[in-house]
């Protein structure tokens, strides 16, 4: 399943136009009917001759929720190539391997545990407190699944796999036993971690998830030959001069950060950090200096589309973003495993 | 603090102690490597030859103690950077497992990181290596798809890029032979030393005891933690101490056409 390689700026561009498309369809599309005429002059500062719900349905939904989609989408995918680097194995994808099981639990704890505090300062507690604990979490798995599984021959599939079951049953019991205790309002914020949903759009949470983007993408970038490098193996990249302790120190907290603040925003959304690079190095091969921006923009473009999907298959209810990434990644992830099964 | 000396001692160690689960690997083990030789390591399995050359070229720590150190060129190896470091010393791994799709070129092109050359001058040392080490034709080919041998020659061709920038260098190979045929043991042996004959102290791991006596100027016996047997193949390869070491009753001969020796089982 190797195509043949690709320019990247051939990639990029046509990754920006069908995104472009991509994102104008999920502003144009939603339950209530807007036309096409009608939802760009609205995007426009000087269109007020529109009514005024229109305007409000463009201004806080579908354009807070589009610019989100493709930042988590870019994010994760992000996180997920940058993780597979790191493991040196293409299945180590943050849902897989338990990191946004870990992700969702810190952010549940912090919910229930500061629950008096995110009553008063809402904003303080979702851009601060939760993500921060969400972080924590991503962090911890990630380097329990890393100590656990790494050796010098790369990382074992079966323990990095039963890892993340464990973390995701102990997140689970959790998260269900958080919920039993937890009042209506903390019920609802919890639901969301085990589905994923991208309805909470708000233009805060849209500048955490913009400055994360933003600076993991400029320090993966960075890093990217160090990385290209860490995929020989670890010895091999510290012959090559790298400092590979420090290296996969600060890759481990960023893309657990990743994790964590796309979790502590929109929730667990599977499979897009396993899909996409994937796809990616089928495209333009491992090399992550090409690699990292064609993942970020095609996991925009993956996430924008399944929450469209998300938004109309039900109309006028909505499925959670999480169950369509998980219909496409479920049957890929088998498919991997048939592909690594020599290897296990 | 990284100058380097004229002397032509490029790795030297000494009192080195290396005990894993209860087994002295290596006992008070001190050695110093020369440049423009090729210095071999030989011993029977578990003799300690890997674990030694992983220690010589930093992979591995050896176990604390006061008196034990570890030079190149003079300059103790904490002292070196690490990037600098990589543009002096290569290591060629027994195995290395990269299961991601990078064409042979990609790989070989990781040799260049610690270099910073610019790009004309990074494609033609690219690819004098390549040709050097026969895989300028399986250029654009994925790694993985390759055999086992083809593979150890792109990740030689990627060290050899690695040290190519530096006059003086340290080349370790961790039985370079074991996945290769006849005649790829042989050219990669030819590659070592041409290395040496260059300038460099090739420190090579093998098994095979005639190939050490065709390609060596200097072989290092090692068992039970210690050096039994230290010099030139006439030296060091007799049956008196190979039967010591290896408990193997053998003959040891003249080549017909060469004068290195050829050792027999009998």
């Amino acid at each position: 399943m190797l195509l043949r390689r690709l320019p990247l700026s051939l990639l990029i561009i046509l990754g920006l136009v069908i995104l472009t498309l991509t994102a104008a369809s999920s502003i144009v599309i939603g339950p209530m009917a807007i036309s096409m005429r009608d939802s760009f002059t609205g995007l426009s500062p000087w269109a007020s001759d529109l009514p005024e719900h229109i305007q409000m349905v463009i201004h806080q939904i579908r354009l807070p929720r589009t610019l989100l989609c493709m930042i988590v989408g870019a994010i994760l995918a992000l996180s997920g190539a940058v993780m597979q680097g790191l493991f040196r194995n293409p299945l180590a994808e943050p849902g897989i391997i338990g990191v946004s099981a870990g992700a969702a639990l810190g952010a549940s704890l912090a919910i229930v545990a500061f629950a008096g505090i995110g009553a008063s300062y809402p904003l303080l507690m979702n851009i601060a407190a939760v993500p921060f604990f969400a972080f924590l979490g991503g962090a911890l798995t990630t380097i329990l699944v890393y100590s656990l599984g790494t050796s010098k021959f790369g990382t074992s599939v079966s323990v990095m796999l039963l890892a993340g079951v464990a973390v995701s049953a102990l997140s689970g019991a959790a998260i269900g036993y958080l919920s039993f205790i937890a009042d209506d309002q903390m019920l609802r914020d919890l639901s969301l971690w085990s589905m994923g949903s991208l309805a909470g759009a708000t233009w805060p949470s849209i500048l955490l998830a913009a400055v994360t983007l933003l600076l993991l993408f400029i320090i993966f970038m960075y890093h990217a030959k160090g990385l290209n490098a860490l995929l020989l193996g670890e010895a091999e990249a510290g012959h090559l001069g790298i400092d590979t302790q420090k290296l996969k120190r600060t890759m481990i907290i960023l893309a657990a950060a990743g994790v964590g603040i796309t979790v502590s925003i929109s929730g667990v959304i599977g499979f897009i950090g396993l899909i996409i690079p994937h796809l990616g190095r089928m495209l333009c091969g491992p090399d992550h200096r090409r690699l990292l921006p064609l993942a970020a923009l095609l996991g925009a473009l993956l996430l924008t589309a399944a929450d469209m999907v998300a938004r109309v298959v039900v109309t006028p209810a909505e499925l959670p973003v999480g169950i369509v990434t998980a219909m496409i990644g479920a049957p890929f992830f088998i498919y991997l495993l048939f592909t690594q099964r020599g290897r296990m | 603090m990284t100058t380097i000396n004229s002397s032509s001692a490029a790795v030297s160690c000494e009192h080195l102690f290396l005990n894993l689960g209860g087994k002295q690997l290596l006992d008070d083990l001190s050695l110093t490597i020369h440049t423009g030789q090729v210095t071999t390591l030989l011993g029977p399995n578990g003799a300690g030859k890997s674990s030694l050359l992983k220690i010589l070229c930093g992979e591995t720590a050896y176990d604390k103690s006061p008196q034990s150190s570890i030079h190149y060129f003079g300059t103790a190896q904490r002292e070196w950077p690490k990037q600098k470091l990589a543009g002096y010393l290569g290591v060629l791994p027994q195995q290395s497992t990269l299961s991601f799709a990078f064409t042979v070129k990609e790989v070989a092109a990781l040799g260049l990181l610690p270099l910073g050359l610019a790009p004309q001058q990074a494609q033609s040392v690219l690819s004098e290596k390549m040709d050097k080490t026969g895989i300028s034709h399986l250029s654009e080919r994925l790694y993985p798809s390759l055999s086992g041998g083809e593979k150890q020659r792109v990740h030689l061709a990627r060290v050899l890029t690695q040290i190519s920038q530096s006059k003086q260098t340290i080349l370790m190979l961790d039985e370079p032979t074991s996945a290769l045929d006849l005649c790829h043991q042989h050219n990669t042996l030819n590659i070592a030393r041409e290395m040496a004959d260059a300038g460099a102290a090739v420190i090579v791991v093998l098994h095979d005891l005639n190939l050490a006596a065709q390609y060596s100027d200097r072989i290092i016996v090692l068992n039970e933690g210690k050096i039994q047997a230290d010099g030139t193949p006439w030296q060091a390869l007799n049956e008196t101490m190979i039967k010591a070491v290896y408990g193997q009753q053998t003959l040891v001969s003249k080549h017909p056409q060469a004068d290195y020796p050829v050792v027999y089982a009998a």
